[in-house]
């Protein structure tokens, strides 16, 4: 199957992205692929030109930054599932790359594509807006909750690239999710952080967009165990409803991932 | 490109993909295309050094990259240890899935290489064999465990 023909464009660092992506209307960057290409094969996107960011050396690393984790926006989900930094200061974060996809994808695709696809049922944004990351781009940072706008949707405008992301560190974290057993996508998946004064849980795939639970955070900031998670009504208002789950299933759903999560979490 | 250990130097369009690069101009054709749609695993070859699909990377990407595909494992007629282990337990019956298998065995094998069942078929995810013969396939990987 063949993509629509555009032209290729190697870019060498962020600059060198931008500038191309000024001279190029319409373009778009490609980091590891792994949902753009699929979607280029069936034509439901056709851009003129593609920018590849997804060579740049810069943009791949993992860094302990004090009470934060820093990790490159072109850093592969393998990359982050592997990590010793990752798996010490953000245990949930290297679990939930290494559910992503399969081996295969996971040596491709990449964080910062990831958050800027926002795809309803992608397993970084849980995690990023859970744990309140800092976004930096090329123009500025963005908090983790200013930035998934909607379906697809985020805070970036036109050619902004994703640089790095910050994930402050908490006390304890878990990440549970059903997965779609054909995609690996997430029918529900949870990620709750415990930091010193509050707690929070934000659940991916039931929605639109990713979004966090605040009243099952309140119940866990009251008492971290999953019984106090058993306590909490989920309504099925606004959730998706399709041929693999009904809003009603998803609902449920979120209470059984939540509880796993933070049983994850107390491990 | 190095393709097998061998440099390669081609001019393909933009939008060309690693597997069609590979199988139509290189004519590796050992490089199977099952889905198309980046689910079965049957495309995949290993990227310098790490197991991608390659109907889902342009084969621009891969420019100046070392490649390896399931032509590149036999060594002067010899078969690779997988290869062997994959006849030995009857790890094929089409054989449709198998080139993406063994490169997916090949790469797990490098990461775990001591991998139990569980492991195998959680690295396995991404391969689909469509006669359901993973348990003779699996056993395979566990026979060729500590070959790589």
């Amino acid at each position: 199957m063949y993509t629509a023909p555009f032209q290729y464009l190697r870019a060498n660092s962020v600059a060198d992205a931008e500038q191309l992506f000024k001279e190029h209307a319409d373009a778009k960057y490609l980091a590891g692929g792994q949902t753009l290409i699929p979607t280029m094969k069936q034509r439901l996107a056709t851009p003129p030109a593609l920018i590849d960011i997804g060579r740049i050396g810069a943009l791949s690393f993992i860094r302990r930054e004090k009470d934060k984790l820093v990790i490159g926006a072109g850093t592969r989900h393998a990359d982050v599932a592997d990590s010793a930094e990752v798996k010490a200061a953000v245990p949930a974060l290297a679990v939930l790359a290494g559910q992503i996809g399969d081996p295969a994808v996971r040596h491709k695709g990449t964080l910062g594509g990831s958050l800027a696809n926002n795809d309803p049922a992608a397993d970084y944004p849980a995690a990023a807006l859970a744990l309140g990351a800092r976004v930096r781009t090329t123009r500025r940072v963005i908090d983790a909750r200013e930035f998934f706008t909607g379906l697809f949707e985020t805070a970036l405008e036109e050619g902004e690239i994703i640089t790095e992301v910050a994930f402050p560190v908490p006390e304890r974290t878990g990440y549970a999710k059903f997965p779609n057993p054909a995609s690996r996508y997430a029918l529900v998946g949870v990620f709750v952080a415990k930091f010193r004064d509050a707690v929070s849980v934000a659940v991916t795939g039931a929605a639109p967009c990713v979004f966090r639970h605040t009243e099952m955070e309140r119940a866990l900031a009251r008492s971290f165990s999953p019984d106090a998670v058993a306590g909490v009504k989920v309504s099925a208002d606004g959730l998706n409803s399709d041929l693999f789950a009904s809003a009603e299933y998803r609902a449920h759903l979120i209470g059984v991932m939540a509880k796993r999560a933070v049983a994850a979490a107390l491990q | 490109m190095i393709v097998n250990g061998k440099a390669v130097r081609a001019e393909v369009e933009d939008r060309t993909l690693l597997v069609h690069f590979l199988r139509d101009q290189l004519r590796l054709t050992g490089t199977h295309v099952g889905c198309d749609t980046s689910q079965c695993g049957a495309c995949v070859v290993h990227v310098g050094g790490r197991a991608v699909k390659s109907c889902t990377i342009f084969a621009v990407q891969a420019d100046g990259e070392d490649v390896l595909t399931i032509e590149g494992l036999a060594k002067d007629g010899t078969l690779h240890p997988i290869q062997q282990a994959f006849q030995d337990h009857h790890g094929l019956q089409c054989g449709f899935c198998t080139p993406g298998m063994i490169m997916t065995a090949l790469d797990l094998l490098r990461r775990h290489p001591k991998p139990d069942d569980a492991t195998i078929r959680r690295e396995l995810e991404g391969n689909f064999c469509r006669c359901t013969g993973y348990i003779n396939i699996v056993k395979a990987i566990r026979a060729a465990a500590g070959t790589v």
